[in-house]
Formats: structure tokens, sequence, C-alpha cells
């Protein structure tokens, strides 16, 4: 437990004035309306949207399955005082996030309308565009710190790689984001064009939790309860790394760069250590493998950090963060949504400047090439 | 520790909270069901603004199936992480013996009481008929 818990910070304790310049790698924007995108979206789409909206692999349409406590999953501090929804006001997200956080790069995660699992694979391809045009529009145009993924859904591989393509020639996009839960575990060989592609483009592959993918979103089933369908972030990014490195994304592919956003970092070095294991034993089975599961993990993967782990002891935490590699962590603070993490706070155990530095800006400089 | 007349306890209405400074401290005045409260206005976990947490009721279970409500309004949910707080004393239900928030005393009095002093409060107009809420720091 650090000082910082126990009791509120006087003044004359306040972080110093040699403030660290962050790179933020999850920043949730949000569509005023559906509306913004009308200038990015044909006639035909938007009509499409307006008569038979959204037909998703989720269920509960209009809704996610558990309603989040907070209202839109925000911050309630969040809610710009123009109006609006959070994440919806560029000024107010300027005012409260970027400026008094001194954010040097946010990259930005869309969420809205559920755009990776639409069914109707045309459609939710015309949505992927227009989301893609309005991201700079609305946001890196306006301010340059914010930074653009080109987001497909990878169940229409021809149709992802059409706006790949279309996205890169405009080359203002930092990486390439798909579902965490497509229709099949991410690491089959389907999905495998779009990874080639992006090595070839060098564009991380971003991969954000949220959606449902058609499936239950644990392997246990459908859970009761927010908190624990909340657990399931963690476990799907755990399935999608084991099916990733060991389907052989990364001995195939071995200059992409995956990056995994929301999914924690606690749950890896078991991980990774339970596929090393087996895979001394199994390796027969998958021949296609020339190394330890965990040399490709500490090669191709990299993980940001919320919502970061707050075990009783600092130090278990400490523990944590070496176990996994200082060099692979990318701090993110997932603002305006409810379990933000403030850049100040979030890390409850000491870390070095040179180690800070890494986690709040050069590892995610060097991956996004900032 | 010194007297501050922060508000007309009419200007904060039930369930509503008012922010002060005080003395550079950021300060938020909470009222409920009649009473007052006063806490710093920062999450001990991670900093949030207090003035924007829900006001929520203590909800316990002494098994599954059967629910308690208690408290109504007295517990704060903090607006980031939902982490609760007594208003009472600023203890966190979570985990009350590490964490708090900071509260101070709070106290209404009527205006012609608070002619006598000593209190500090150069700037705030005080009225003989109206009542006033104190916050000592």
């Amino acid at each position: 437990m650090s000082e910082v818990i126990d009791r509120p910070l006087r003044d004359d304790e306040k972080p110093a004035a040699s403030r660290l310049r962050i790179v933020d790698c999850d920043v949730h924007p949000s569509l005023r309306s559906t509306d913004d995108l009308n200038e990015f979206l044909p006639k035909r789409w938007q009509q499409h949207l307006k008569e038979y909206g959204s037909h998703l692999r989720t269920p509960y349409l209009f809704t996610t399955p558990y309603p989040r406590s907070s209202p839109l999953i925000a911050r309630r501090d969040a809610w710009p005082p123009t109006g609006g929804v959070p994440g919806s006001d560029l000024a107010f997200m300027q005012k409260q996030h970027l400026d008094p956080l001194d954010v040097e790069f946010g990259i930005l995660q869309v969420l809205d309308l559920f755009i990776f699992s639409q069914q109707n694979l045309e459609f939710g391809a015309a949505i992927q565009r227009a989301i893609n045009d309005w991201q700079l529009a609305f946001w890196s145009h306006r301010d340059p710190r914010l930074k653009a993924s080109i987001l497909v859904g990878q169940d229409g591989v021809d149709l992802a790689i059409a706006e790949i393509e279309r996205c890169a020639k405009v080359g203002e996009y930092i990486q390439i984001n798909v579902s965490p839960r497509a229709n099949e575990p991410l690491g089959r060989r389907r999905y495998w064009p779009i990874y080639e592609r992006a090595q070839e483009l060098d564009l991380p592959l971003g991969i954000h939790v949220g959606g449902y993918g058609g499936h239950a979103p644990t392997g246990g089933g459908w859970p009761s309860y927010y908190v624990e369908e909340h657990q399931s972030n963690a476990h799907t990014i755990a399935a999608q790394l084991a099916s990733l490195v060991i389907e052989g994304v990364p001995e195939r592919f071995p200059k992409l760069k995956i990056v995994f956003i929301e999914g924690g970092f606690g749950w890896i070095p078991s991980a990774v250590w339970r596929m090393d294991q087996h895979f001394e034993r199994f390796r027969s089975e998958v021949p296609h493998l020339k190394r330890k599961p965990s040399e490709y993990v500490r090669e191709s993967f990299w993980f940001t950090t919320q919502p970061i782990d707050e075990p009783d002891e600092a130090r278990h935490l400490r523990a944590l963060i070496e176990w996994v590699g200082i060099d692979r962590l990318l701090f993110s603070s997932d603002y305006p949504h409810w379990d933000f993490d403030d850049p100040r706070y979030a890390f409850k155990t000491p870390l070095t400047e040179a180690e800070r530095k890494k986690i709040f800006s050069t590892n995610a400089r060097a991956v996004y090439k900032f | 520790m010194a007297r501050h007349i922060v508000a007309r306890t009419t200007e904060i209405p039930p369930g509503g909270n008012k922010v002060v400074d005080i003395e550079g401290r950021g300060i938020v005045v909470f009222h409920v069901n009649g009473e007052f409260f006063a806490l710093l206005n920062r999450c001990p976990h991670e900093g949030a603004p207090l003035e924007k947490a829900a006001c929520v009721a203590r909800l316990t279970s002494p098994e599954p199936g059967v629910y308690q409500r208690s408290r109504v309004g007295e517990m704060l949910r903090c607006p980031w992480h939902g982490w609760e707080f007594d208003m009472r004393n600023g203890q966190s239900w979570f985990d009350p013996n590490r964490v708090k928030i900071r509260s101070y005393p709070v106290a209404v009095e009527r205006g012609d009481d608070l002619r006598k002093g000593p209190y500090v409060a150069e700037t705030f107009p005080v009225h003989i008929e109206d009542s006033y809420v104190i916050v000592e720091v």
C-alpha cells in the first residue's frame, strides 16, 4: 500500500514540477449522435442505419448486455457542461484531460456503434470507413495530439484490406484496430491477410477489449454480474494471446507489432509460464513454432496498463511489472470511462524516472514511431 | 482551527453540494437529510473530484437474496472507480482501516449568533435572520 492511498495529499506532497509528458494509448472519443457520420457515410448506408440500424453478433440491441453502473460507463465528472455525452466534446476533453495531464499523444479508440460486431459486413465496412474519416476530421485535424486508428472488422477480410489500403494512402493513421472477439480466435489463418498487410505497412495491430463477437464473454459461459463479466476482459485477451502465438502469427509475421489494449497485464506472467511449460511437452503438435511462446510474447506484443492491478502490497505490483517486462507496457488512461487511470496516481509502487519514462512515453513512441 | 462561514443553509439543496476554497484546500460541503458534511474534495484513491460523487445508500446483504438499504444518501460513491465512503467521517467502506477522506467539523448557526464571532468570512454577508453552514479547518 503506497503512502498516497492512506490519506489525502497535502499541496507540498503533490508531484514535483518535473512532470513527464505522456503518451496515452487509450482515449475514447464519442459521436455526439450518429448524424456526425452523415458527411462520411453514403446515402445508401445512412438510410440503412435509420431504417434497419445495427444487427450485431450481440444480444440486447442498443445496449451492452450488462448495465455499467455509471451511465455510458463514464466518469461522472466527464459529462461536458455544454451537453452531449462523455468524450464527444473536444474542448472539454482538452480542458479536463489532455492539457492538465500533459498528454503529448493520445491514441483514439472508438467503440461507438459496436462497429466490429456488425453482421451485415458491407454495412459494417461502411460504418468503419465513416468512423475512420470522422476520427481525422473531428479529432486529429482539430488536435494533432490525437492519433487515429484504422478500424476494420476482420470477419470481412477483403473489405478490411480495402479499407487498410484506402487509409494507408492517407497516411495519418498510426495503427490498425481489429476486434478482440471475432467469429474465430484471432490466430486463425483466415485473418492472416490483415496481419500480413499490417506488417508490410509497419502499422501495429491494436486490439481493444469489448464487444461480444457472438460468443459468451467467458470460457465458462454467460456471467450473472457486471463485476463478474468485467473479469472476462482479461480472459479474452489471454485466450487471444495464446491463439496468436500458438497458431504461429508472430512466427510467420515477425515484424508485426501487436498491442493489447485494456486487457490488464497481471495475468501475463502465469499465462506465458504455462504456455512455455506446455510447449516443452507438446512441441511436436505445433512444429511450426520455432521458439518458446515467451520469446514471441517478449518481442511481438505490448500491453496497455489500464485498468492497473492494485494488490495490497505495492511490491507485488512491482514484481508483476518486472515479470511482464517494463519494455512491454504502455500507459493508458481509458478517459473518459469510469475505470480511468490517472497517470499521477495509478501506479501505487515506486518506479525510477527511467522506468516511468519508458512506460509513460518512450515505449509507445517506439511502437508507434512518434 | 478556524471557523469559516461557507454558505447559507438554503444555498445547498438536499442531495446537493457546494465546493469552497478554504486556505487553499478544495472542500466539498454536502447536504443530506437536513445535515451538512464537509470533506476534502479529492478521492484518496486517485484524486477524483468528490463533488461529482453519487450520494447513495449503504447496501448490505447478510446472505444471498436478502438485502438491506440504510443511511440513504449518506454514502459517497466516487465518480471514477466507485469507491464508497461514509460521509460522516470520510471512512472507506472498502478498506476502512487504511483509506479515509479528510473530513472537517461542520456546524449550522443562526446569523445573530454568528455576529458574536470569532469566524472567518470577510467577504460573506451575514444576515441575522438566516442560518449558515460553518466549517472548521
